[in-house]
């Protein structure tokens, strides 16, 4: 374990954290390192780099929990933290459980991106740039950025856990505008894993060239349409659909505040028998994979839709105790200064057995949407809403002019319900999510996925 | 000079020790907390504190960046030193140099010291009130998801070689909650929320009356059919759109062609209905501060006036592209951030017209309360949005059934154009940054629903 928790500090602190009482207490340490760079008008700028270190202190009482965080890790900012924690309880001491130390592999680094020089990196975004830019005269800007970041954590609670995890993840991604007369249109693209360097040994530059080739598309593009109709989306982000629509109504917190149209539903058929679907935080180098939560528990594979019914709901440590059940390891937090909360790792449709011709030529009319730019959903009410940023109308089952500002909007569980073809053409892709003010790196993956029929809201008067 | 300059005082020394021609250091220190409230129980009390260094350090015109948490001799020199190696990264940029001082007039009553004066267990009851406020308002109010209440109190410093030098402290304080209404077989939510410079300023009962009231007009809602038609947007969505459009004004973005804006200086973008400001020194504005987040002076700039686009928003660098002025409109995400262009508080001016006469002069249309997927159905380059939406109907010039699940869509600059009357009753609003709208109502958009 690295040495940013020592054992008989965390000890102490766990103590001074449950001198007025509370059934659970725990800290996290955490340091944190990153550096970033751009290529924009053709200039490398806004090269940065930022070390911070501290730690996170909560109580839990009761269906309460009080978390104080503090910058820096010396033993008396801990005992601070502990004891702003423990002000505002009133109980009789409770003591923890003496610490035993689980080991933990972190997932392996092949080449630390710290150890890379920056002006190779650089370098990279120079050829990014410029893959762009060949692409075509009609790219009028392309911004491109490189970002690694490494956290590493360590975190003791009163059960006895003490443990601890290394986690460095590297990404980059390419904004490209292309411009004809009056017409402009962007692309973009990114790469992204939980690996170190070794990420881009294999041609990184493509990125650019897909992101170029997004924009060059558009120029052509029509005005999207409007209306219910048969949906085709794409692989990968197009996971994203499932992520907003399905996985936040998953997640215990809102399923425990009777706030997710899922409630209840566990066991039930929610989709077709064709559907099955899974969060995995332990898919070897993705986005989303850690060796450990950030409560200390081992990230998983939980199937959360099998043959159509819901499996699973997806919990962190105090959701799962409250509904008596083991957590799930997705108790994830964006850092020492936020709690944890259930949040999804690496969400994804398994593959299914139709390929992605046969799914668009059984549609006479309808939308293919490629790739999203994000979307959003309120898990209370099922209402979600999805930017296209690479859109086509579907046409007498073959996907014919591309279409720009297309929005995708509807219901989660009619939209669940309504997927009736699963692609075999399956991969993943990165996103950054947010809830609750905490954005973490979450995986999205599936392949081409049809709907009977969806809400397209375009721009086409 | 407070610890803070100092710490600042040391850095830009380190930074310039450590091979920079100039440097400038931003230094913050915020000490907050937070209260999540459910089912009349406390459900999380958070005590933050938190505080850092970033460094800008010039060598030559080749800018680099580099941001810690450790204030110690030894931490402090260590984030100068990688900011001096980030700026050997860096490509020369003829118009990246440190901003020159100027004469800082100073701004009162940012901090209001109730923040220190409500212990815990006051603001603990703020939160439980919003949520039995909420609560008790109707039998088909089922729940609230959460109800917070957080402040904060930050300190800011900043100092460079050129000889900016300057502080001050500002406070926030905000309360909101979800609330879930159930009926005709579907869940509803509402949100409600207030903001102030502290406690004293927020009125508990009007946030939770707010969540519920927003939630259960929306019980029953069905979808709107496809149709162009008249639309209002309530502050909360009208101030999104501002947040946009605030985006689209940043010179950085019309310099780099990446704006709906660009070239469009001095020539019609709008409605003669629609006036926009910023105003970085507003007494009421959230985000006002005597300085901007390189230590130019704050002030107010006309953006749009008689439909007519009459200014950019500018930091130093912007500035520099054209020979300008900075119009004081550096912002950062604190201290890990590089400045860069952003809005302060952006101002729609009022018009005359009450809500009431708002829908009445509409006739046939939509009320829209709520707008999603602003991050994703909106192309900031090119203006063109899809986004989606919920409300009410407007039907015989008033309001009427509720309606979700529709899109609404058009681009920004036709939209502005579009404006046909505001409210005369503002309200400043967190959404798109921090902005004080009224209503505003759009002769006519598309919308998209069934």
């Amino acid at each position: 374990m690295s040495d940013l928790l020592d054992q008989d500090v965390a000890a102490r602190v766990l103590s001074r954290a449950l001198a007025n009482g509370g059934r659970f207490a725990e800290v996290f340490a955490e340091r944190r390192q990153g550096q970033s760079l751009t290529v924009d008008e053709r200039r490398i700028e806004s090269v940065q780099a930022g070390a911070e270190e501290g730690a996170g202190v909560r109580v839990v009482d009761g269906n309460t929990t009080y978390f104080a965080h503090v910058d820096g890790l010396g033993p008396a900012d801990l005992e601070r933290a502990a004891d702003e924690a423990a002000a505002a309880l009133r109980g009789e001491r409770s003591e923890p459980r003496p610490l035993r130390a689980r080991e933990v592999t972190p997932l392996p680094i092949e080449r630390r991106p710290e150890e890379v020089p920056a002006h190779q990196k650089a370098e990279l975004l120079r050829e990014l740039d410029e893959r762009a830019r060949a692409k075509g005269a009609e790219i009028a800007q392309l911004t491109a950025s490189y970002a690694e970041a490494r956290r590493e954590v360590a975190l003791a609670n009163s059960e006895g856990l003490f443990s601890g995890d290394d986690r460095t993840r590297v990404r980059i991604g390419a904004q490209a505008v292309a411009r004809r007369d009056s017409t402009v249109e962007t692309g973009a693209e990114t790469l992204g894993a939980h690996r170190g360097y070794e990420l881009l040994e294999d041609d990184p530059g493509q990125i650019a060239e897909q992101a170029a080739a997004k924009a060059l598309t558009l120029l052509d593009a029509v005005d999207a349409p409007s209306g219910s109709m048969p949906v085709v989306v794409g692989g990968g982000f197009g996971g994203v659909l499932f992520h907003e629509k399905t996985g936040h109504g998953l997640e215990a917190d809102h399923i425990q505040k009777g706030a997710s149209v899922y409630v209840g539903k566990l066991g039930e058929r929610v989709a077709e028998p064709l559907l099955n679907a899974f969060d995995d935080g332990r898919l070897p180098g993705e986005w989303g994979s850690d060796a450990i939560d950030d409560e200390g528990r081992p990230t998983q594979k939980t199937q959360v839709i099998e043959d159509g019914r819901l499996t699973s709901y997806l919990y962190d440590h105090l959701t799962a105790d409250r509904a008596g059940v083991a957590s799930t390891g997705n108790g994830r937090r964006e850092s020492f200064r936020h709690l944890p909360i259930p949040r999804m790792t690496n969400t994804y449709i398994a593959p299914g057995d139709a390929t992605p011709e046969e799914m668009i030529a059984e549609v006479s009319n309808g939308f293919y949407a490629v790739s999203f730019g994000g979307g959003q959903v309120d898990p209370a009410t099922g209402d979600f809403v999805f930017g296209v940023s690479e859109g086509y109308l579907i046409e007498g089952g073959k996907v014919t002019l591309p279409c720009r500002g297309a929005t995708l909007i509807g219901n989660c569980l009619d939209a669940l319900a309504a997927i009736d073809a699963v692609g075999d053409d399956f991969f993943m892709k990165t996103g950054i999510c947010g809830k609750g003010g905490q954005k973490v790196p979450v995986g999205t993956g599936q392949g081409h996925v049809r709907l009977r029929a969806l809400t397209v809201g375009g721009t086409a008067r | 000079m407070s610890e803070l300059s100092a710490v600042a005082r040391r850095a830009v020394e380190a930074a310039t020790a450590a091979g920079a021609g100039e440097a400038e250091a931003y230094v913050s220190r915020e000490v907050g907390r937070e209260v999540r409230v459910h089912g009349g129980e406390v459900e999380s009390l958070t005590a933050a504190t938190q505080s850092g260094v970033g460094v800008r350090a010039w060598i030559g015109h080749r800018v680099g960046y580099a941001f810690g948490t450790d204030f110690s001799e030894a931490g402090v020199r260590a984030v100068a030193a990688r900011a001096a190696e980030a700026a050997a990264v860096a490509d020369e940029d003829e118009f990246a140099s440190p901003p020159q001082p100027a004469e800082v007039e100073a701004l009162l009553g940012l901090s209001d010291p109730s923040i220190g004066e409500w212990e815990t267990g006051r603001a603990v009851e703020l939160a439980l009130t919003v949520e039995r406020t909420a609560l008790a308002a109707d039998e088909r109010l089922v729940g609230v998801e959460t109800a917070v209440y957080a402040d904060s109190d930050e300190q800011v410093a900043i100092a460079s070689s050129a000889g900016v030098a300057g502080e001050y402290e500002t406070s926030t304080c905000y309360a909101y909650l979800q609330a879930l209404a159930e009926g005709e077989g579907a869940r509803e939510t509402g949100l409600g929320f207030g903001l102030a410079r502290g406690p004293r300023g927020l009125d508990p009962e009007a946030i939770g009356a707010e969540g519920a009231a927003r939630a259960l007009e929306m019980i029953g809602a069905g979808k709107p059919e496809s149709h162009a038609c008249p639309v209002v947007f309530d502050e909360t969505v009208a101030a999104s759109f501002a947040g946009l459009i605030g985006g689209g004004l940043s010179a950085k973005a019309v310099q780099r062609g990446r704006s709906p804006f660009a070239g469009r200086l001095e020539a019609e973008v709008a409605s003669p209905a629609f006036a926009l400001h910023d105003d970085g020194r507003l007494p009421e504005g959230p985000a006002s501060a005597p300085f901007d987040a390189e230590g130019v002076p704050r002030r107010r700039t006309a953006l749009i006036e008689d439909g007519r686009l009459v200014s950019y928003l500018y930091d130093t660098y912007a500035a520099n592209r054209e020979g300008a002025a900075s119009t004081g409109n550096a912002a950062r995400q604190g201290y890990r951030s590089l400045p860069s262009v952003s809005t302060s508080n952006l101002v729609i001016a009022p018009g005359a017209l009450s809500l009431e006469e708002l829908l009445a002069e509409a006739g046939e249309g939509v009320y829209v309360t709520d707008v999603a997927g602003l991050h994703s159905g909106v192309n900031p380059v090119t203006g063109v949005f899809s986004v989606g939406a919920s409300g009410r109907m407007i039907r015989g010039g008033a309001l009427a059934e509720p309606v979700r699940e529709f899109t609404i869509a058009g681009e920004l600059v036709g939209m502005l154009g579009a404006v046909s009357a505001a409210g005369a009753e503002s309200r400043w609003v967190p959404f798109g940054g921090s902005v004080s709208t009224p209503p505003l109502l759009i002769a006519e958009m598309a919308i998209s629903g069934s």
